[in-house]
């Protein structure tokens, strides 16, 4: 069985955001790009099931444009087999993404995907959805713990939902999109950093695949959170309830 | 811990009226005599060192401390400087019933030149402080320390603070352009310049620059601050022995040249320290043991080819059998997480019981040979460790104890002293004098020299 995960190139988690002058989006221009901490725990949970001999591959894809490659490879270097690049320089939104790996997933046939839950610059939490949806596939979202019974072709996926863990039990092919508590990613070896040098990557554009890219959604304006305002020290407790009550209005 | 030190009754003792005067000059909420407060101020970080004043004094201007000065001057009242307290050597503490002057209201920053990089700025500014400032403007600090977090930048220099980026931008003897300082009689000494060059006469400055407050307080600093450059690489690394460390550093400086930015080592003990008493931390290497780990830091400013340069570097390494085994950070988490495993020795010690530190400069050929000896030495009495900056042969050894003892004492001191002198060392390589190594100054000065600033 093969497993095709997907990462993201996205603005790194320790970066500080800063948005643009013209409020069309984030500065990305000299800022650190790094794989999206969500892919990586996918891509690390592919790697644990073939490493346990329940998967014979595992293929990363990526779409975006050519720096993308860079995170292919660091995909490469964890342990991927091989790389999937489709190159599309506008912004793409989960439901075009949703449709590409649609035509990816025909091509490849694996019988095992597995997403993040959501990539953190855009914070979407849908190609996941989307892509179980056009496939016609079962889906555990936000899982937290991932078992495969490879005899009856069923996984077993917990989530972490708001009264406590829910157990699905999945029909194989499926989709999973995994959440922040699956696993803890392994680091690039030097080794293997060097092996990845030597594996594939193939390209396809969104047109070699028969996908129109447009989308229904428009930015309108991107604005940072208003900046937090300095506290101040009460001299008693009726003044704190009194503000309570009366500045802060919530009480 | 230091010889023996009596108080000398040439110094008087404070009293009400001394409390007024400086009530007078300060306005009553920046003298302090609370208890909570003075017991904080009175004891270091480590809990080694511990004074017995009575009073701690808060300036908020170079003329308040002139006065402050003056007066103790006058009326013969020992003073001990004090910024962030974060001091290995006992010498941000009183001893006796020094009054504390501490810094820490003067924290502003006074200008900033983008074109030139030059930061002036109060005393009494947290490092971390300006570096966040520093951040914003596309700037960073040419030091970095563990303690960042507290240590102010008048406390850094007074002690020549060295840390993680010496390597790349060198001691504070180099970025430090100007300071202003108060001597004890109150001359308040402006050389507070913001030129990189200036050759008239005597580099005053640079006496005040390590001098740990003996010659006068500190009161603003001018500093020269690189520009932030964005593409940052971290590789943790293992190597089989101490020889292979000192190959690769060698290599590291011939081949990253411009961009490597820190070289710094531990070995397997400390390792262990690490992961065994620090919440999160994991050895990136976890199948199989080495004895010794490096982390290589460059900083450049374009990504692709300084990570395809330290690659390059990495593998070439890995094939001439100098490193074992390696990871490259791929994110700023992962980098963060590399340097953790070095930076939180000093708190896994902390954590792990009590803690002989030395701070020595050994030419890097014989460095690790201390660590060894120390160990045949000591047996299982201690647990002995080694790491630092290799790349500026500083080592840190630090011998963890489960508590004081003046048996295990008597057989790491004058011994660690006695070899470091031998092989020309410092017996101070970034923590300073203070009163730990008072007496122990002439294994890496000479007698005439320490005459001539007549240290008493």
């Amino acid at each position: 069985m093969k497993i095709m995960v997907t990462i993201k190139r996205v603005i790194d988690y320790a970066v500080k955001i800063r948005v643009k002058p013209d409020k069309t989006g984030v500065v990305t221009q000299n800022v650190k790009m790094s794989m999206n901490p969500f892919c990586e725990i996918a891509l690390e949970e592919a790697l644990r099931i073939r490493e346990s001999g329940l998967a014979s591959e595992v293929i990363a894809v990526s779409m975006g444009p050519s720096q993308s490659i860079d995170t292919l490879r660091t995909g490469l270097a964890m342990g991927a087999d091989r790389g999937i690049h489709v190159e599309a320089n506008h912004s793409l939104y989960p439901l075009s993404v949703a449709k590409i790996l649609k035509k990816l997933v025909e091509i490849e046939k694996p019988g095992l995907l597995i997403l993040g839950k959501q990539a953190i610059d855009d914070d979407c939490n849908q190609t996941g959805q989307m892509i179980a949806g056009l496939l016609n596939w079962p889906q555990g979202t936000f899982a937290s713990k991932v078992v495969l019974d490879k005899e009856k072709q069923v996984a077993t996926v917990d989530r972490e939902v708001d009264d406590g863990i829910e157990t699905l039990s999945l029909n194989l092919p499926a989709v999973i999109t995994t959440d922040l508590r699956l696993n803890q990613p392994r680091y690039a070896t030097l080794p293997n950093i060097m092996k990845a040098k030597s594996k594939p990557i193939k390209k396809f554009t969104p047109e070699e695949l028969n996908v129109e890219i447009k989308s229904d959604l428009e930015i309108v304006e991107v604005t940072e959170p208003p900046k937090r305002k300095s506290g101040v020290i009460v001299s008693s407790v009726d003044e704190l309830i009194d503000k309570l009550k009366n500045e802060a209005n919530v009480i | 811990m230091g010889g023996v030190v009596q108080r000398s009754p040439r110094f008087s003792e404070l009293n009400d009226d001394d409390v007024r005067y400086f009530q007078e000059i300060l306005g009553k909420k920046n003298v302090i005599q609370d208890d909570d407060k003075l017991s904080a101020a009175n004891i270091d970080w480590m809990h080694k060192y511990k004074g017995a004043s009575k009073l701690i004094l808060q300036p908020c201007n170079t003329d308040q401390v002139s006065q402050i000065l003056k007066y103790c001057n006058s009326r013969c009242l020992a003073v001990v400087p004090q910024g962030g307290n974060t001091g290995l050597v006992g010498g941000s503490v009183p001893v006796f019933d020094e009054v504390i002057v501490s810094l820490s209201s003067m924290n502003n920053i006074i200008s900033f030149d983008k074109v030139s990089g030059i930061l002036v700025c109060e005393a009494g500014c947290i490092l971390e402080n300006i570096m966040s400032f520093l951040d914003n403007e596309g700037f960073i600090m040419p030091l970095d320390l563990g303690a960042k977090g507290s240590c102010q930048i008048g406390g850094n220099v007074s002690t020549n603070a060295g840390g993680l980026r010496l390597v790349r931008y060198g001691s504070l003897h180099g970025s430090v352009l100007g300071v202003e300082a108060v001597l004890a009689n109150g001359t308040v000494l402006d050389m507070l310049k913001t030129l990189r060059k200036d050759n008239t006469g005597y580099g005053l400055k640079h006496l005040f620059i390590g001098s740990e407050g003996s010659l006068g307080i500190v009161t603003k600093v001018s500093i020269l601050t690189p520009p932030k450059l964005s593409s940052v690489n971290v590789a943790f690394l293992a190597c089989k022995d101490y020889s292979c460390c000192q190959k690769l550093l060698q290599e590291a400086k011939r081949k990253l040249g411009e961009i490597l930015s820190a070289f710094e080592f531990l070995d397997s003990q400390s390792m262990n320290l690490v992961t065994n008493h620090l919440e999160g931390a994991r050895n990136p290497f976890p199948t199989s043991l080495h004895n010794f780990y490096v982390l290589i830091e460059t900083t450049g400013s374009d990504e692709s080819s300084d990570k395809q340069k330290l690659e390059a570097f990495l593998l070439g390494s890995m094939e001439n059998e100098l490193v074992s085994d390696g990871v490259l950070a791929q994110d700023i988490s992962q980098a963060s997480t590399f340097w953790r495993l070095r930076e939180g020795i000093s708190e896994a010690l902390m954590k792990a019981g009590a803690v002989y530190k030395y701070d020595l400069s050994i030419p890097v050929e014989n460095l690790y040979n201390l660590v060894e000896e120390m160990r045949s030495r000591l047996g299982d009495a201690a647990n002995v460790i080694g790491y630092g900056h290799l790349g500026d042969s500083n080592l840190h050894l630090n011998v963890s104890v489960p508590r004081y003892d003046n048996k295990i004492l008597s057989q790491i001191e004058p011994f660690v002293y006695e070899w470091t002198s031998k092989h020309r060392g410092s017996i101070s390589a970034e923590h300073g004098v203070g009163l730990m190594k008072a007496n122990e100054i002439f294994y890496s000065q000479s007698r005439e020299t320490v005459r001539i600033v007549v240290y008493y």
